[in-house]
């Protein structure tokens, strides 16, 4: 535990990313493989289950203490940090646990989940009187488990990729579904993480999926598309759904669904496991989930991606809003009822395994008419190929790209024909492309809410929105407020967002209340210009808040970085 | 009666017809110590400790009208016995005790309870009424042993130096940048200040203490190899100024109490935190009341709401809050201000 905090520390000491990975280096090589495969596990962004509830935390910290709840809450006031609160008001203990982490985590802490509360306020003391203060402030973070220390995944993947002389890519894919939930880290876990390669590892790992290969935003103008892309012949063009990236793997006679952010997400989409029956082992598609209402069969074009040429696609594809997938997935129990008001299908658009063999290597057009092929011979309904979109040049394909919005998508996706299957944003082995319809949408954070006018009176609804004025893992990183809106949700998003408002208020201005940033909603707005008037330098025009980004996490909102492209790219179309 | 209460200009003692550590221009200032917030400029009389004199005289101005005392000395004003009693915050800092018709009362101005080797430690005085600073008020606050602070710092030092960095600490020039020369291992290598630093080098060691030998950076080529294994003593308004450049790729640090927190410490944008205060954390500030067997206790500068609050209702004490302008020193912004 003492080598984990020593290192937490030297990590939350520096913004370089260097020194990050050599103190990750200096403790990879020293810790025993059960508490690298812990450090590996929490670094790379672990997040077991809240083992111990706040209040109880709280509760035993102020008997510890002997504080009065008032200066307790005086105290975390002026940290902001619970378990920082917590390691600075306790007495002082020498370090006297001589257990590392993997002991800690496995035998003291995973156990104090569900204790009756009595039974956590005996244990608990006896448990920080073990740590000195860094250790306990880092014990305490793994019990709620808010540790955060502003290292990426692709981070601790380099410095156990040096420290294992292997390619980070092959560690990159080794640590795919590492952090799930249902995933315990253990010494043999490690040790294959930074084991010597082998050619056949893939065939080895059960429901092991492959790092999703990730695409880049297209900002340039049309007229610059000849001279960037080539011509359209190049590509294989699809519709960009709106749905859940995710990989279905059928190994063993088994499906196992993991989506973009590497969560095993099979027991969320029951139907889709049933696709088992239909597909041989040794598959690994790629595509989208999406909720898919047909009328009946899907169009014939669908299934066939037959060239549509300058053919209207097919008004409205059974896709629906990604809202609707967002309810089902929020829902605990998956009822019958649940399942037929939102039923899902998979728009499968690469293959990445076939017959057991690693197919990422293999020239986009290859994979996909074997994907092709693979989807005739299933033919199940929940089961379709993306359809490719063609079109003779780019002025024609963006006029059909102006229907996205009709037909249910966000734009359209470009892939190169020969085009290799990347690990995450790499664009060494050819390039994927979104061309997204409208370029001025960002993922923005709520900050401040004010009470709405008229029918919105009384409850929080005017909301001002702030982007970071830094890249992700820079802990230096701020919120800068950049827009306002009230307008774009519903009478039922309103309630609910009003009601997190004041149970997440911090502070009140006048009739301003700034919350504690939880909220993450995808602004659209129709100008950006500079501004000194603004904070952030920016103004938008029109914002409003097209949806709310129930999936996105507060640290994965767009930047200012974001923002000042889309000026760059704004400035030059007009 | 009251012997010290607030006014506009400053805490005033009425019987005496003076004021303490005032922030407007008055006729006669008892000034606690030399920190900017606490001696300011424009007084027709000024009463300080022998020991601050040259501190006071540097800062503001070598013909200031000044009469000092020596610690635990008395002087008689208008029927108040008035005497000086060490604080231990930096070199010459008081504690005023102020005696009328029996009533006895201490305004400590700020005030440190561990003794540090560079000026005299705090003497608890008993008084019937005790003005207290609160900046550390709350019980997040406590300090690691000064010994184990050093050892960090020369430690740290030491380690750049094996490296061929150099080791810029920002800290107050005043007090703090003392402090630490003192407790410098001066094997490690040489030991560089700022020009804001130097001049109370001078002062220190004239009153006695022991500081080691110091290069003033503006001496020093920027190619001098003795800056790779040089510690550099700067006061943080250096940070970011061109004046940096001349150390290359350094490492810095940070030395306050407020470097306790984890946020301030990564707000401040350095290496290393080191947590080292002029101020009584959370314990002194309890063990320094408690001392003085005051049944009255006055708060001022700091979590005031908070100090006042807990004396009342956790040890039972008549306490109240004093409005004052202090907290604010020169070079360092209110929150990160010593």
């Amino acid at each position: 535990m003492k080598a984990f905090a020593a290192l937490y520390s030297r990590l939350d000491a520096t913004t370089s990313s260097n020194a990050k990975l050599a103190a990750m280096r200096d403790y990879f090589r020293e810790a025993p493989a059960e508490d690298a495969a812990w450090a590996v596990y929490f670094l790379a962004g672990g997040r077991p289950r809240q083992l111990v509830p706040n209040r109880l935390l709280r509760e035993t910290a102020m008997q510890v203490a002997q504080l009065p709840e008032w200066l307790f809450e005086e105290s975390y006031q002026a940290v902001g940090d619970l378990a920082e609160t917590i390691s600075l008001v306790v007495p002082e203990a020498e370090h006297r646990s001589e257990q590392g982490l993997a002991v800690w985590m496995q035998d003291r802490l995973l156990p104090l989940r569900g204790l009756p509360p009595q039974e956590l306020g005996a244990r608990l003391p006896r448990l920080w009187a073990q740590l000195d203060r860094r250790s306990l402030m880092v014990c305490i973070k793994l019990i709620t488990g808010a540790f955060r220390v502003g290292v990426s995944k692709l981070l601790v993947t380099r410095a156990l990729a040096t420290l294992a002389e292997i390619d980070p890519k092959r560690v990159a894919q080794r640590l795919v579904g590492y952090t799930d939930l249902s995933h315990r880290p253990s010494a043999e876990g490690y040790r294959a993480l930074i084991a010597a390669e082998s050619d056949a590892e893939h065939a080895q790992r059960g429901g092991q999926p492959y790092p999703f290969f990730l695409a880049h935003p297209l900002q340039s103008p049309i007229e610059r598309f000849d001279e960037l892309l080539g011509p359209p012949s190049d590509w294989h063009i699809e519709w960009k759904w709106d749905g859940i990236r995710a990989q279905l793997v059928k190994r063993d006679g088994q499906i196992w669904i993991w989506s973009r952010g590497e969560e095993l997400v099979s027991d969320r989409f029951p139907e889709l496991c049933a696709l088992a029956g239909c597909l041989p082992d040794g598959t690994v598609l790629d595509g989208e989930i999406v909720v898919w209402k047909a009328a009946e069969a899907p169009p014939a074009p669908l299934l066939q991606s037959e060239p549509q040429g300058e053919q209207e696609p097919a008004a409205g594809f059974g896709v629906q809003p990604f809202a609707l997938l967002q309810q089902r997935i929020g829902r605990k129990n998956l009822t019958g009822k649940v399942l037929a008001a939102a039923p899902v299908a998979v728009l499968a658009y690469d293959l990445l395994e076939w017959q057991g063999e690693d197919w990422r290597q293999r020239p986009h057009q290859q994979r996909r008419s074997r994907l092709e092929a693979i989807l005739r011979q299933c033919n199940h309904p929940a089961l379709m190929a993306s359809p490719l979109v063609e079109g003779e040049d780019w002025q024609t394909l963006a006029r059909l790209r102006e229907r996205s919005r009709a037909l249910g998508v966000e734009g359209m996706m470009l892939k190169a024909r020969a085009s290799r299957y990347g690990v995450g944003r790499t664009k060494d082995v050819g390039v994927w492309w979104k061309w997204k319809i409208d370029p001025f949408a960002v993922d923005a954070v709520l900050i401040y809410a004010q009470r709405g006018h008229g029918r919105r009176a009384s409850l929080y609804t005017d909301f001002t929105f702030a982007v970071w004025n830094g890249e992700p893992g820079d802990p230096e990183r701020a919120l800068v407020p950049f827009a306002k809106a009230y307008s774009g949700l519903t009478d039922e998003e309103m309630r609910q967002v009003d009601a997190i408002v004041r149970k997440t208020t911090v502070e009140k201005f006048g009739p301003v209340r700034s919350v504690t940033p939880t909220l993450v909603f995808e602004l659209g707005f129709e100008g950006i210009a500079v501004s000194s008037r603004h904070k952030s330098g920016l103004a938008v025009r029109f914002p409003r808040m097209l949806r709310w980004r129930h999936d996105k996490p507060v640290e994965e909102a767009d930047t200012l970085q974001t923002l000042k492209a889309l000026l760059v790219s704004h400035e030059r179309s007009l | 009666m009251d012997l010290v209460v607030a006014r506009p200009e400053g805490l005033y003692c009425p019987p005496g017809d003076f004021y303490i550590d005032p922030w407007r221009p008055v006729e006669r200032a008892v000034i606690t110590h030399a920190h900017g917030d606490h001696a300011r400029w424009g007084m027709r009389h000024y009463l300080a400790t022998r020991d601050g004199e040259g501190i006071l005289r540097a800062r503001i101005g070598s013909d200031m009208p000044l009469q000092t005392l020596a610690y635990g000395e008395a002087l008689e004003h208008q029927g108040v016995r008035l005497s000086l009693h060490p604080a231990g915050h930096v070199l010459g800092s008081a504690q005023i005790r102020l005696e009328h018709r029996g009533e006895v009362w201490v305004a400590s101005g700020d005030y440190k309870v561990e003794p540090d080797g560079t000026c005299a430690p705090f003497e608890p005085v008993r008084c019937h009424t005790f003005i207290s600073e609160s900046t550390f008020g709350l019980p997040i606050y406590r300090w690691p042993a000064q010994s184990q602070v050093f050892r960090e710092i020369n430690d740290w030092w030491r380690a750049n130096a094996t490296v061929g960095r150099p080791s810029v600490l920002f800290c107050y020039a005043f007090g703090k940048a003392q402090r630490i020369l003192h407790g410098l291992d001066q094997n490690i290598g040489s030991v560089v200040v700022h020009g804001a630093v130097e001049p109370l080098n001078r002062v220190y060691r004239d009153a006695g203490v022991q500081l080691p030998p110091t290069l003033y950076a503006g001496d020093l080529a920027r190619n001098d190899p003795r800056l790779k294994q040089a510690i550099v003593i700067a006061p943080p308004a250096a940070g970011g100024s061109s004046w940096m450049r001349r150390f290359g790729n350094y490492a810095d640090a940070f030395a306050s109490g407020w470097m306790l927190l984890r946020g301030t410490r990564r707000r401040r944008g350095v290496d290393r935190g080191f947590v080292l205060s002029d101020h009584a954390d959370w314990p002194g500030l309890l063990w320094a009341i408690g001392a003085t067997g005051a049944e009255r206790v006055m708060v001022t500068h700091g979590s005031v709401a908070t100090l006042v609050r807990y004396l009342r209702e956790e040890r039972g004490l008549d306490a109240q809050a004093f409005e004052t302008e202090y907290g604010e020193e020169d070079d360092v912004t209110v929150q990160e201000a010593e």
